[in-house]
């Protein structure tokens, strides 16, 4: 293993008998470039403003005395205050372009900064979705080529494009479900999910209309066929799997399912946030799964986190694809690519659309940077993609299971992630004291307490974007916190030292949740928002 | 007054015709700390084994599901302010229901005190 920091020089070096941490207090509160930042209506309150505009000259006043009187409540910044305030958040922030991000099952990657260059330019990036069709045709191709390369991908018929993120997708997916069990006359009321699903997939079905049941898990960690096909029947609309699954597992009988559950007359829906673990490797249509949605943001690099919105295209079979939402792409024999919304669906014979998930056509933005990422790659790179998150992930898991127990080590190689558990540690530390620690150890700590499955679950997905030595300096600092969790290290929960806050109370947050700002000095009264609380 | 435990980590204390529902110090301690509780409507009929409340903490958001079946008669409503009487009392002042019971036989197969203690040790 590669000894990072090899100069020796850290933050919290001693000097002279103390650490740069436990220094002399300042005046300000800041650690040098480490500053205390209020909260924006503590720099500027309502009574002050940024800019200075007239007093109007002149000009009929149209309002008829509906003009405003009272202060709106906003702070008063100025630019140059406003910029600083957010970029010195920012500084307290952890994100992808700081480093390793190992938040199982959100696929953290690098986004490449072609992608950007290419959603930058002022044809994509400057188009509103009311202009007329005739003045956006780029970006029609690009929303176009995006779709014939997703369907490609993954074997499948037809892709709704429309859907802004994957529960959004989910959605789109399931509603297509009904419309197809609706149009034979078979309202079904049952939707089957698996315990290694994601937690939005059983939300997504109840959502929907739908009574959700649970299938349990084997001990392998995969979904369990047998509980599966007994429980099928004639109430039973589909099946939601999410693929690979939560315990970073390939669920090896998806065909076994997709056919058992199609003999049944159900349908199969595959949940298809991992789909960066078999990209290039497994098209979902060759198993038998009826529609499957895409997080652009996760497979395709495009940011989110906060980043930037997500995208969730849903690829549908043959069968589901007649009830897709409008609007969407289709190119003629003209080469032309249309826009077929309700005024042309009939000429584009599609007339069973079960409505539309959005008001326009998707996230264009998104579409751009994941058409750049797919073509930049090609299909050798796409599947190198899946090799080298498997790798990794398998790296860690194997570099990591002499100190954490990870459950399912026996079921074979994982995929893009890797599941522990927190067998092992002492009584009194738990998971999230070994996260709280992790953040001391400058990294965002990764998925807990998720899978339901495992104890005290902890998701890693370093993701193909980390090299070896990203790897293995994120391995010293997780074996480490795993060692000193495994010994007792009661330090651990009051961690983390080094962060610009100590432990937070988080049940106090969840409990008493303070949602908005209130002026501390006002006269008291009326409960502000944050006052009252509650959900 | 008998009281039973469920697999599913729930208690179940019967007066008479009328049960009260709640979850084990077990269950809590597993939980951990507990922020919400969505309990079910008075008058709401509910199947054994069906969804019946919901118990939110930091750590994840569970179903509790009836034990029996039966007419939901009361709700805890200390509950509602104080979801942490489920974590500092589970098994007394925070209760979650009170349902009537339709088949008493639905509590055959149940665990008493005794058989759920060690149901837990071999988990």
């Amino acid at each position: 293993m590669n000894a990072p920091n090899q100069s020796g020089w850290k933050p919290g070096t001693p000097v002279e008998g103390h650490t740069a941490m436990n220094g002399p207090d300042t005046a300000t509160g800041n650690r040098a470039l480490m500053l205390e930042e209020p909260l924006i209506f503590e720099i500027a309150g309502n009574d002050t403003t940024g800019v200075d505009l007239p007093e109007p000259q002149g000009g009929k006043n149209r309002l008829g005395g509906l003009e405003r009187s009272a202060p709106i409540g906003l702070p008063g910044l100025s630019e140059p205050e406003t910029v600083r305030h957010y970029t010195r958040l920012s500084r307290q922030n952890y994100a992808i372009d700081l480093g390793l991000f190992p938040l199982g099952s959100c696929t953290m990657k690098h986004n490449p900064r072609l992608n950007e260059k290419i959603a930058r330019m002022p044809g994509f990036a400057d188009v509103h979705p009311l202009q007329p069709v005739d003045t956006v045709r780029g970006a029609l191709e690009v929303a176009n080529e995006l779709a014939h390369w997703l369907i490609e991908l993954t074997g499948m018929h037809g892709v709704a494009m429309s859907p802004k993120a994957g529960a959004h997708g989910e959605l789109c997916g399931i509603l297509c479900i009904r419309a197809a069990l609706e149009a034979r006359g078979d309202a079904r009321e049952v939707i089957l999910v698996p315990e290694s699903a994601h937690g939005t997939n059983p939300a997504t079905a109840a959502f929907a209309g739908y009574r959700v049941e649970d299938i349990p898990a084997n001990g392998d960690g995969r979904v369990d066929l047998e509980a599966l096909k007994a429980r099928l029947g004639p109430d039973v609309a589909g099946v939601m799997i999410t693929n690979p699954n939560t315990c970073g597992l390939f669920e090896r009988d998806m065909k076994a399912i997709s056919d058992a559950v199609h003999a049944a007359g159900g349908f199969v829906y595959c949940d298809g946030a991992n789909f960066n673990a078999i990209v290039g490797k497994v098209r979902p249509g060759d198993l038998g799964v009826d529609a499957m949605h895409i997080n652009l943001h996760k497979t395709f690099s495009t940011p989110h986190g906060g980043g930037g919105p997500g995208s969730g295209p849903v690829v549908l079979s043959e069968a589901l694809s007649p009830y897709g939402p409008l609007p969407f792409t289709a190119r003629t024999e003209d080469g032309v690519v249309h826009l077929v919304e309700e005024e042309n669906a009939d000429e584009f014979a599609h007339t069973k659309a079960f409505g539309r998930m959005t008001a326009f056509h998707g996230q264009t933005g998104m579409f751009t940077r994941a058409l750049a990422y797919i073509l930049s790659h090609g299909a050798d790179g796409l599947k190198q993609v899946a090799e080298d998150a498997v790798l990794n992930a398998n790296y860690l898991l194997r570099s990591l299971d002499d100190v954490l127990d990870a459950p399912f080590a026996h079921s074979g190689p994982c995929m893009h992630e890797a599941l522990f558990s927190d067998k092992g540690f002492a009584d009194d530390i738990s998971t999230l004291d070994l996260a709280k620690a992790l953040i001391d150890e400058g990294y965002h700590p990764m998925t807990m307490y998720f899978p339901l499955v495992v104890h005290g679950a902890m998701l890693v997905e370093p993701t193909e974007t980390e090299s070896k030595a990203a790897l293995d300096q994120f391995i010293l600092a997780l074996r480490h916190v795993a060692e000193r969790a495994k010994a007792g290290d009661e330090g651990m929960k009051s961690a983390p030292y080094y962060a610009p806050r100590r432990r937070l109370d988080e049940t106090l947050a969840a409990r008493k949740p303070l949602l908005a700002w209130a002026d501390q000095s006002a006269p008291p009264g009326k409960p502000s928002l944050s006052e009252q609380g509650g959900r | 007054m008998a009281r039973y435990f469920t697999e599913e980590h729930e208690w179940i204390d019967l007066e008479g015709d009328t049960a009260t529902v709640g979850i084990t110090d077990y269950a809590q301690e597993q939980l951990g700390d507990i922020v919400f509780v969505e309990l079910p409507e008075i008058g709401m009929v509910i199947d054994k084994g069906k969804d019946a409340a919901v118990v939110e903490s930091v750590k994840a958001a569970s179903d509790v599901y009836a034990p029996i079946s039966g007419e939901v008669m009361e709700a805890n409503p200390a509950l509602e302010d104080d979801p942490a009487l489920v974590n500092t009392a589970p098994e007394e002042d925070g209760w979650f229901f009170k349902m009537t019971v339709s088949d008493k036989s639905q509590l055959e197969g149940l665990m008493d005190a005794k058989a759920y203690k060690s149901f837990c040790n071999e988990l």
